[in-house]
């Protein structure tokens, strides 16, 4: 065990510092979800950082990456999130389908995909919920269905993050019609702007739009936006979902960022809260510390020809909950105020953390809710017999 | 920057679990509880062959010159087996801190035959209220006016204050210290001390890891076969997120206890806080992992039959060792409001921001 940096590490952390010091913009960039000028303004961001090649750091050089380990992409996040760098429009992308393309696909498929992804000249949306297959994501009913050398899709997604307006979806659909639950499903991808695709946005807890639901009728692709086998989609989708809880949704770079402005606000106002805030403020640092030491120690483990297991699912859990009780903490801290909108002439330092907190009630849920994540714990590591 | 064992490092670990699950079930957990003690003197030669007194105590004072990641582990192990025998306390705190006296020959002579195993050694930490197995020791080392003192525990009065952990023998220990006791002075004793404290909380941070496993297991292993409506239970969703939400307790204490034993010898404000935090994060999963596990199993769980009661009794014993909950969160405080803070931060030392 050596808990120490290398000096190829030291110099390229200075190197990845130096370059966002110089590009990140100064005032943050408008929402990527409420609006097409703050989804563009990420869009050019994404241009910026494919340009210096600090897209994905860890995809090979040929799909404009830089084919980097593990633990020099946690150097990268830490000193994205240090540098308050704007949130990644294309995570659809680039954290989940990227890195389930380069398993799974062809290498045609990667030449036509990983390239326009790593760009930002496509952003994706994920297309797997339906009304009636949340949790229980095997009962997924649109079909899409082989004529020749095209599927034609039909059926109803739901609570598809960035698809108001991303460019591509990637869906699960049936491919088999007489199939059930798991088997006879595959991962096809379809452009939101393709004839019969309808996209409605749904409002948030906050008011604003963020997810929406996506139409398909009649939606003719052409069958190379299949990946994987037919009837491989559900394995493939645990793979990529894999990586969604496990490694890269939530970079620990986040929650330590947080975590610091926890205790910065905590400083300001310490004379006024309760002595339980402070042992609060504590254990926020202290629980994204710990997440950060698990994925040092997991990605160690990869780097040296581990997999990634059912430990995703604590992951999962783990950055969900420490992420509540973070702003649960700050809203404490702010006391009367934190009910005030920024736009109140009281608002002082209040902050975005009543939007965080908003948007922290949600990670127990997307991404597969934390029963599911509890389920997969209890059955795969711990060896619980299934219902 | 490598987060992982070294094969031999966990080689080492593996024998040491492969001989407690040989000798430490608990049957015979149970037989020495009827016999009244807490010392199985065929178990403790075993370990003792094994050369692990000497564990931590370096190659030139006749140790194997182990540092504390090499360690923590076997301290693991221990927890999860409910080891009576003071192997953690004696080799991985105790030793150690009386090998950095050996320039003083009664604690060099008493260092030589304590590291072949025929006598073991306690300490009266001013950190610990009480003095751990002080009659099976040949000698206890105080602490007054921060100068410390080696007292054969013959030459002491010491008064036992029984525990409700059927293996812990915590005594007091009162002693008439003198030029004749004393074998280092305060300016000496104080690093040392600190570093006995150190290795004392991670190694009990790393039995109560050992133990909160051990309670989640025992819990898994029940729920796979006690039938209610017609079905283990474990297969209820009550049930399994009940285990579930222990094992992340678990889970997330592993990589900050394995960060804090790797940092151990910076012995600085960073490694400190580390440590006071795997403290804090074992503590919590074993308070999780053994009421999680007496709740799973029912009404056997508040039995005495069942063998849950010894693991919550040492997590409860270990809670308060080497620094209660609040005395550790302090020793966090100290670095979170005191030095940077950030994601670029996590594996600092003193050293770069003198």
């Amino acid at each position: 065990m050596d808990l120490d940096y290398t000096e190829q590490q030291k110099a390229f952390r200075q190197e990845v510092r130096s370059w966002l010091e110089k590009h990140v913009p100064g005032k943050p960039l408008p929402s990527f979800d409420t609006s097409r000028e703050g989804f563009e303004a990420h869009r050019a961001w994404e241009r910026v950082l494919a340009d210096g090649r600090w897209g994905m750091v860890t995809w090979p050089e040929s799909y404009g990456g830089r084919g980097l380990d593990l633990i020099q992409w946690l150097i990268f996040e830490e000193e994205y999130y240090r540098a308050g760098a704007p949130l990644r429009v294309n995570q659809n992308g680039i954290f989940l389908l990227g890195p389930t393309l380069m398993e799974y696909g062809t290498e045609e498929q990667k030449a036509r995909f990983l390239t326009a992804m790593a760009s930002g000249d496509e952003i994706w949306a994920q297309a797997w919920s339906e009304p009636q297959a949340g949790s229980d994501l095997a009962a997924v009913r649109a079909t899409a269905i082989l004529e020749r050398d095209e599927y034609v899709l039909k059926g109803h997604k739901i609570w598809s993050s960035r698809a108001v307006f991303a460019d591509w979806a990637f869906g699960l659909f049936r491919t088999d019609p007489a199939s059930q639950r798991h088997k006879g499903l595959s991962l096809i991808f379809f452009p939101l702007n393709a004839p019969g695709v309808r996209v409605q946005a749904i409002p948030q807890i906050d008011g604003e739009t963020g997810f929406a639901e996506i139409f398909l009728d009649d939606v003719r692709v052409p069958a190379f936006n299949r990946l994987g086998g037919e009837g491989e989609g559900w394995n493939i989708c645990m793979a990529t979902a894999g990586f969604e809880r496990g490694l890269m949704l939530r970079s620990p770079a986040r929650f330590q960022v947080a975590a610091r402005k926890l205790v910065e606000l905590f400083k300001a106002h310490e004379a006024e809260v309760e002595p339980t805030v402070r042992a609060a403020v504590l254990q926020s640092w202290m629980d994204a510390e710990a997440y950060a030491l698990s994925i040092y120690a997991t990605a160690s483990r990869l780097a040296a020809g581990g997999h990634i297991g059912a430990e995703a699912s604590t992951n999962k859990i783990f950055w969900s909950e420490m992420d509540i009780a973070m702003h649960k903490a700050a809203l404490s801290i702010l006391g009367a105020r934190a009910e005030l909108l920024r736009t109140a002439p009281e608002a002082g330092d209040i902050g975005r953390w009543l939007d965080g907190y908003f948007f922290s009630l949600a990670g127990p849920i997307y991404a597969g809710s934390n029963e599911i994540q509890r389920n997969i714990i209890a059955e795969r590591m711990l060896g619980l017999p299934r219902a | 920057m490598d987060f992982r064992f070294s094969e031999e490092q966990t080689m080492t670990a593996d024998v040491v679990r492969e001989l407690l699950a040989d000798v430490c079930q608990p049957a015979d957990l149970r037989r020495l509880m009827g016999a009244g003690v807490a010392r199985d003197e065929a178990r403790w030669t075993k370990i003792v062959e094994m050369g692990l007194a000497g564990a931590l105590v370096a190659e030139d004072k006749g140790g194997l010159g182990l540092s504390a990641i090499d360690f923590v582990q076997i301290a693991e192990a221990c927890g999860y087996a409910g080891l009576p025998e003071p192997l953690v306390e004696n080799a991985g705190v105790v030793l150690p801190l009386l090998a950095a006296f050996s320039a003083n020959g009664r604690a060099a002579a008493l260092l030589e035959s304590a590291l072949v195993g025929d006598v073991t050694v306690t300490v009266a930490h001013p950190t610990n209220p009480f003095v751990a197995d002080a009659d099976t020791a040949e000698a206890v080392l105080v602490v007054r006016d921060g100068a410390v003192h080696l007292i054969e525990t013959a030459k002491a009065k010491i008064v036992a204050q029984p525990s409700v952990d059927p293996f812990r023998r915590l005594f007091t220990v009162e002693f008439e210290p003198s030029d004749a006791t004393l074998i280092a002075g305060a300016d000496e004793a104080a690093g040392p001390l600190a570093a006995a404290l150190d290795r004392g909380a991670l190694f009990a941070a790393a039995q109560m890891q050992g133990i909160a496993q051990r309670c989640v297991d025992l819990g898994v292993a029940y729920a796979k076969e006690r039938q209610q409506f017609g079905k283990p239970i474990g297969s209820y969703q009550a049930v399994k997120h009940h285990l579930a939400t222990a094992q992340v307790k678990i889970e997330f204490a592993r990589p900050v206890l394995h960060a804090a034993a790797a940092q151990l010898e910076n012995a600085d404000l960073y490694s400190r806080a580390r440590i006071s935090q795997a403290k804090l994060a074992c503590t919590d999963a074993s308070d999780v992992a053994a009421r999680t596990s007496i709740q799973v199993h029912g009404a056997m769980g508040y039995s005495w039959e069942v063998d849950v009661h010894f693991f919550l009794k040492r997590g409860i014993a270990l809670t308060n060792w080497w620094g209660g909950p609040a005395f550790h969160r302090e020793r966090v405080a100290a670095r979170v409001f005191a030095r940077p803070l950030g994601p670029e931060h996590t594996f600092a030392r003193e050293a770069e921001h003198a």
